[in-house]
């Protein structure tokens, strides 16, 4: 849901809200131009002048570091103005509304958004009510949806196995609360995987998540059996123990991602994880910093795959 | 638009395609009203002579409508609407009953608040109101409220409205308090912990959505205690509000049973499901949440079946600003007094009811459950009554409606059926 605001009548990305309803050539596209990105993120000067004299605010109502840093690089390598701020709190306790913040921002002259904000759904509706011309970028909204980071798993995730259409691939732990998982599922199903799995006890699978078309295993053995990719969700902390969990332990026990587990995947598999890590709950040490994981890597296209969109959206590419 | 006219007027209202749900009558008949009543239906009464005379072919005069649930926002919510706004939106939406919720600010938790609703009110002239008391204090579900002064005051019945009632001996001790003077207890089933933090039907769409979800279970299992707590105690129940096909079939079972008990429905959970949410469109915000298709169409049988025993607008205008933010800090809620008659005969002709049956659940079923006198067209009793074209396609949108509220899930969707004359005490207290 989203994909009517978000693409214009000629099929142009107007504003990047969710992977839901995004065309599988929409999607590769973006791939493909963060693919010329990631040479220019090799060279000396790794900066193009594609976004010069373009104002970007980094709109965050949600505190992020990791995020917003990425997003101000990948803007700076397109040589655009970047402007943080950190309103690091829901508009409803701010005194101004949410949309006043944003129309004071357009009026000084802002070209694109990107926000995080905790409800579902703020950058929609701020999509509905900017100008023609300006851009909103979703970099994450509430559980909703973090589109970018679902891109850069789809880019990682091509890098490693090319071929979309034959990958089993298992995504595990905390569904419920994350829009990293809601992103990629509807980026893995659009690109042709034909399998999709959700790993996690009942307490962190949201209801009828089958009908996004994945498959849902409690037993993490028989969810990972014959898996080209793993991806391991971040358990947050206050979720650990509670009425959803009794325990970081248990749940490390059950489904955090081992070795001895990992084994049931097949031997080539590439494990993923959107980060921050929590060692030694969701994953051990040994899966995140062995020969499996490709967490880095993805930290790294991250920044090309920001590069693209926002190249995309400014019409330069 | 309101001619005042004098209560003693005669009036004779020629043409109309009378019905009265109530008797089962459905003729074309006149209608003659003298000293605010209704003197007589067919003939003419001896010597009767008209100061007035309305024309209304093509038109169906039926009794005025009776809503369980209209927020006129006095006391203290006077910047989402005010009562002299709300009650010109009930009369150009043929509403001339109307029980208000107590969720007012402060609540309705003292006969002062409630003297003074009701003489506001009826300074205005126009629909009557029905207050509903605050069923604890300050609806904080800790102390009774003084229902017996309430009473006095003129509430028709106790309501928890929106507001957590989690302490369930709170709860049992209301009813057999109500339960000893004959007082109604009014619910609306949810379990507080079950829908905690939630805006959305617990199912794919919330899923998709990633909104916070509120189960099915959360109105059932509230349900089962009220039921339970119902037979206990003896009180006579009245649930707001029914959401889910669940709750509908624990209704039926209990009804079965043989419980004093009755039911509503709010007339946006007729036609509209959680798919409406679509892109986090803020006026499908409402509360209990939209659930899903089946759930809706288990309402809307239940409502043709008589489980339910009406059909409420559950207006509640709310001020732009506050739905001009994320879907999950909008205000719930969705202007409702003049959209009620259009979604129930749109529910009507879907479920191929005849006309009367559908006029029904905004008539005498709805008076039956305020024990009011009102909603029928009987002969000796008080000119309450609509006309209206159930045939005029009218497009929602602010210009049309008299509401400060602009909020509502059918903005800019063409209705049909429109009220043209509202009649209170033989008084035409609108025309459009």
């Amino acid at each position: 849901m989203g994909a009517g605001l978000q693409v214009d009548s000629q099929g142009r990305l107007v504003h990047l809200l969710t992977t839901e309803g995004l065309s599988a050539e929409m999607i590769l596209h973006i791939l493909d131009t963060a693919s010329q990105f990631v040479s220019v993120n090799e060279r000396e000067v790794k900066k193009v002048p594609l976004l010069r004299g373009k104002s970007i605010f980094n709109v965050f109502f949600e505190n992020s570091t990791r995020t917003r840093t990425t997003f101000e690089i990948a803007a700076k390598r397109l040589s655009a103005d970047v402007i943080n701020l950190n309103i690091g709190s829901s508009s409803t306790t701010k005194g101004e509304t949410l949309l006043d913040t944003v129309w004071n921002l357009q009026a000084m002259d802002a070209d694109m958004f990107v926000v995080r904000h905790a409800e579902a759904g703020a950058p929609h509706l701020i999509a509905r009510h900017v100008k023609p011309g300006v851009h909103v970028v979703n970099a994450g909204d509430g559980r909703h949806a973090h589109p970018t980071q679902g891109l850069l798993d789809m880019y990682t995730i091509r890098h490693y196995k090319r071929d979309f259409t034959r990958l089993v691939v298992a995504i595990v732990g905390d569904v419920l609360h994350s829009r990293v998982a809601r992103s990629q599922i509807h980026a893995l199903k659009t690109l042709g995987v034909p399998e999709v799995r959700v790993i996690g006890p009942k307490t962190l699978l949201p209801a009828d998540v089958e009908r996004l078309g994945v498959s849902v295993f409690h037993d993490m053995a028989a969810g990972l059996r014959d898996c080209d990719v793993v991806i391991t969700l971040r358990l947050q902390n206050e979720r650990m123990s509670g009425p959803l969990l009794p325990s970081a332990g248990e749940f490390h026990k059950a489904y955090g991602l081992t070795p001895e587990k990992l084994a049931r995947a097949k031997p080539d598999a590439i494990v993923m994880h959107p980060g921050p890590l929590n060692r030694g709950v969701e994953i051990d040490s040994g899966v995140a910093d062995g020969r499996h994981s490709v967490i880095m890597p993805q930290v790294t296209y991250g920044i090309a795959v920001r590069m693209a969109v926002m190249a995309i959206l400014a019409g330069n590419a | 638009m309101t001619e005042d006219l004098a209560a003693d007027m005669k009036i004779d209202i020629r043409n109309a395609r009378v019905i009265d749900p109530a008797s089962g009558r459905d003729e074309t008949v006149p209608v003659f009203i003298a000293d605010g009543r209704i003197v007589a239906l067919g003939a003419a009464p001896d010597g009767f002579r008209p100061d007035r005379t309305i024309d209304a072919t093509g038109l169906v005069a039926c009794p005025g409508l009776v809503d369980l649930a209209a927020r006129l926002r006095e006391p203290g919510l006077e910047y989402r609407a005010t009562l002299e706004s709300e009650m010109q939106a009930a009369v150009a939406g043929g509403v001339t009953s109307l029980a208000c919720p107590p969720d007012t600010d402060p609540p309705l938790d003292e006969p002062g608040l409630v003297e003074m609703l009701k003489r506001r009110a009826e300074s205005l002239r126009q629909a009557r109101v029905y207050p509903l008391g605050a069923l604890t204090l300050g609806l904080k579900g800790q102390k009774l409220s003084e229902m017996g002064e309430l009473a006095e005051a003129g509430c028709v019945g106790f309501f928890h409205a929106d507001a957590p009632l989690t302490d369930l001996n709170v709860l049992l001790q209301a009813m057999r308090y109500a339960a000893t003077f004959g007082h109604t207890v009014w619910l609306r089933p949810q379990d507080a912990h079950l829908a905690h933090g939630g805006v959305a039907h617990e199912g794919e769409v919330s899923t998709r959505l990633g909104l916070p979800p509120i189960p099915a279970v959360a109105e059932t299992v509230a349900l089962h205690a009220i039921l339970e707590l119902a037979e206990a105690t003896g009180a006579r129940v009245h649930l707001a509000r029914l959401s889910t096909a669940r709750g509908v079939a624990l209704v039926a079972a209990a009804r079965a049973r043989g419980l004093a008990l009755t039911c509503d429905v709010g007339m946006h959970h007729l036609h509209l499901c959680d798919r409406d949410v679509g892109d986090f469109n803020p006026h499908m915000r409402l509360v209990p949440p939209l659930r899903d298709q089946r759930d809706r169409d288990a309402l809307r049988r239940g409502l043709a079946d008589g489980t339910i025993d009406a059909v409420c607008s559950d207006h509640a205008p709310v001020d732009d600003d506050a739905k001009q933010v994320p879907f999950g800090e909008a205000e719930p809620g969705a202007t409702g007094l003049e959209l009620l008659l259009p979604l129930v005969l749109q529910w009507g002709a879907q479920m191929k009811l005849p006309l009367a049956a559908t006029l029904a659940s905004v008539t005498s079923r709805p008076a039956g459950v305020l024990g009011i006198e009102a909603g029928t067209l009987g002969e000796g009793r008080a000119a309450d009554l609509c006309l209206f074209d159930e045939a005029r396609p009218w497009i929602v949108d602010p210009a049309s409606l008299a509401s400060q509220g602009r909020n509502s899930p059918f903005l800019g969707l063409e209705v049909t059926g429109r009220v043209t004359t509202t009649l209170v005490d033989g008084r035409i207290v609108y025309s459009g």
